[in-house]
């Protein structure tokens, strides 16, 4: 993984917020030796009397909007976000991106998935400020990407779409379940997609369409 | 979702350093996040310990294997070693929750979740686990609770890799600020509630981070099998787990989500005694004998049914036998 205090994205300034004292810092301190993230004192956030300290090893962000640049689709994208922002919200209504949906906005339906450093993931259940360090690929950039062509040709070929909600999701699962297992049996692709739910329930299509470009025919 | 100042730790110092200033530690996120939306949880500050390097991937060490608490499921169930002597294990990490969750879910915030008791997941129910009076699981929808070991709170422990771990015999590692910190056999990890655990599930303090799982090296003749039981087979909890591992001399029943801790079906296990091998009958007695201490509720009693199943398939799993 990245080493984010180098990466100059996030800001760096540091105020303090919990109460506590020097001393205390000193005391649990103890330990720090060789930590190099030295902070730059600036004082920004939400308690201007808060005793402003430099933690070897912690980079305190505060609670309030902060400027991050996240790597989404291959374009680095600057973006003012609070810590509690998810990434799937962010992506929908900060970055225009509103392929990923938001359904059970708690992890099971996998509406939301979206590729982090290749691996598929749910965007619900992740804060977008984790992101930062990390390349991001939503369905836009699933979509895009030559490699993926033939698999969502067959989605329509095998009309696997009724209401078509949960699909931006399933493709983007699919492509990563493809470059884990170039060619899943039925059985893994059935469990390869056991994260994704669809309503209208057109799973035995879906599995037809992957399983199609799943024997070497994906490009 | 309340706000919370966040910070990011990049070593285990920077991480107990905010911890001891009252931040919560949050690996990826994903039970905390659940927590933070239902309101269930509205900590102050929170500080992310997933940059934290020393506490990345899996070694195989002194004859044993060290699983960093930042660990994935995803990695824990396909990793070589894991698979190949804590078999049980690997697959209770490779079943869990769904390809996406795993992918990101970490082994330290697998033990570390909270139950998914419904009253205690609603913020409208302020139960005995969140320091209120009542439990209200007692008098009311309580099908998927606990069987053994409940009461005054009636969860059912939620991890997948829980159970695999006490039946190994596995060791959590920790640091804190004060004395360090310790390590503590995945056996008194877990904490009953008669014995303390009501407002949380584990001894952890507050300003105690989880560094790793240790696993003892493995013996000649260990076997294990993992078998679990859902409602759904995907996108949600098992409703009964067991683990069945013979240590080359004797069994360890470790049953999973009926009990608020991982629980050993002491039971089954005497009656196997040192028997090596598992024939179906054998498989039955020992299944038959796995509710002894059960203590079911009003809506529940079914679940042992479950158990005695679970029970019979695991141990003949272990010993490579078929199940139907
Ligand atoms: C749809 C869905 C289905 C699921 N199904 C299953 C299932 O079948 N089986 C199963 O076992 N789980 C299941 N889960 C739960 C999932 O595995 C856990 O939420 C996940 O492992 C938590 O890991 P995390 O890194 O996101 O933890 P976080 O959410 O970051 O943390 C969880 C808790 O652990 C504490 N914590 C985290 N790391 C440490 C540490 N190193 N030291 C001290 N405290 C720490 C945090 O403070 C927090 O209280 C499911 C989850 C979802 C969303
Ligand atoms: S079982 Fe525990 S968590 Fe659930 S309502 Fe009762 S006290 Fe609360």
């Amino acid at each position: 993984m990245k080493d984010r205090e180098n990466e100059g994205t996030l800001p760096g300034p540091a105020v303090f917020t919990a109460p506590h004292s020097r001393r205390l810092f000193l005391k649990g301190m103890g330990l720090a030796a060789g930590a190099t993230a030295i902070l730059p004192t600036v004082a920004v956030g939400q308690n201007a009397d808060a005793e402003t300290e430099e933690i070897p090893g912690l980079k305190i962000l505060g609670r309030g909007e902060q400027k991050v640049t996240l790597k989404v689709n291959g374009a680095s994208r600057t973006v003012a976000i609070e810590p509690r922002e998810t990434l799937l919200n962010v992506l929908r209504t900060k970055l225009g991106l509103t392929g990923s949906k938001e359904v059970c906005d708690r992890g099971t339906c996998g509406c939301c998935t979206v590729l982090l450093d290749g691996a598929s993931i749910v965007s619900c259940l992740m804060l977008a400020i984790d992101a930062v360090g990390h390349e991001v690929t939503t369905i836009e950039g699933v979509a895009d990407d030559p490699k993926n062509a033939a698999l969502i040709d067959a989605f329509c070929e095998h009309d696997a779409a009724q209401c078509g909600y949960c699909i931006p999701g399933i493709v983007v699962r699919s492509s990563a379940l493809l470059d884990e297992n170039p060619a899943p049996t039925a059985e893994e692709i059935r469990q390869g997609l056991s994260g994704n739910i669809c309503r209208c329930g057109t799973y035995t299509k879906i599995f037809d369409a992957v399983g199609s470009v799943s024997k070497g025919g994906r490009t | 979702m309340k706000a919370f100042d966040y910070a990011i730790a990049s070593n285990e110092s920077g991480a107990l350093a905010a911890l001891e200033r009252g931040y919560r530690p949050k690996a990826s996120g994903i039970d905390l996040l659940d927590l933070l939306k239902e309101r269930t949880a509205a900590p102050d500050s929170l500080v992310s310990i997933a940059d934290i390097a020393t506490l990345k991937g899996i070694r195989e060490e002194d004859g044993g294997i060290a699983i960093g608490a930042l660990a994935t499921l995803e990695e824990t169930g396909a990793h070589a070693g894991i698979r190949k002597h804590f078999h049980a294990l690997a697959e209770a990490a490779a079943e869990a929750a769904t390809p996406q969750i795993r992918a990101r879910a970490t082994v330290g915030g697998n033990i570390c979740q909270r139950p998914r008791c419904w009253y205690f997941r609603s913020a409208d129910f302020n139960c005995l686990k969140k320091g209120g009076p009542t439990c209200y699981a007692v008098e009311g929808e309580n099908s998927f609770h606990a069987v053994f070991g409940n009461g005054p709170c009636h969860i059912t422990h939620p991890s997948n890799i829980a159970p695999a771990l006490v039946a190994f015999g596995a060791e959590i590692v920790t640091v804190a600020p004060e004395d360090g910190g310790r390590t503590i056999r995945a056996a008194d990890f877990f904490m009953l509630p008669e014995d303390g655990g009501i407002m949380k599930e584990n001894v952890l303090k507050k300003d105690e981070l989880v560094t790793e799982i240790r696993l003892p090296a493995a013996v000649a003749g260990q076997k294990s099998g993992y078998v679990e039981l859902r409602e759904k087979q995907s996108f949600d909890w098992p409703l009964v787990s067991c683990v069945a591992a013979f240590n080359g001399t004797k069994w360890t029943i470790v049953l999973g989500h009926v009990a608020p801790t991982p629980w050993r079906a002491k039971g089954s296990e005497s009656l196997l005694g040192k028997a090596a091998a598992i024939t179906p009958e054998i498989a039955e007695k020992a299944a038959a004998a796995s509710d002894r201490g059960a203590k079911p509720m009003s809506q529940n009693a079914w679940r042992l049914k479950l158990v005695r199943a679970a029970v019979r398939r695991a141990l003949l799993l272990a010993d490579g036998k078929e199940i139907d």
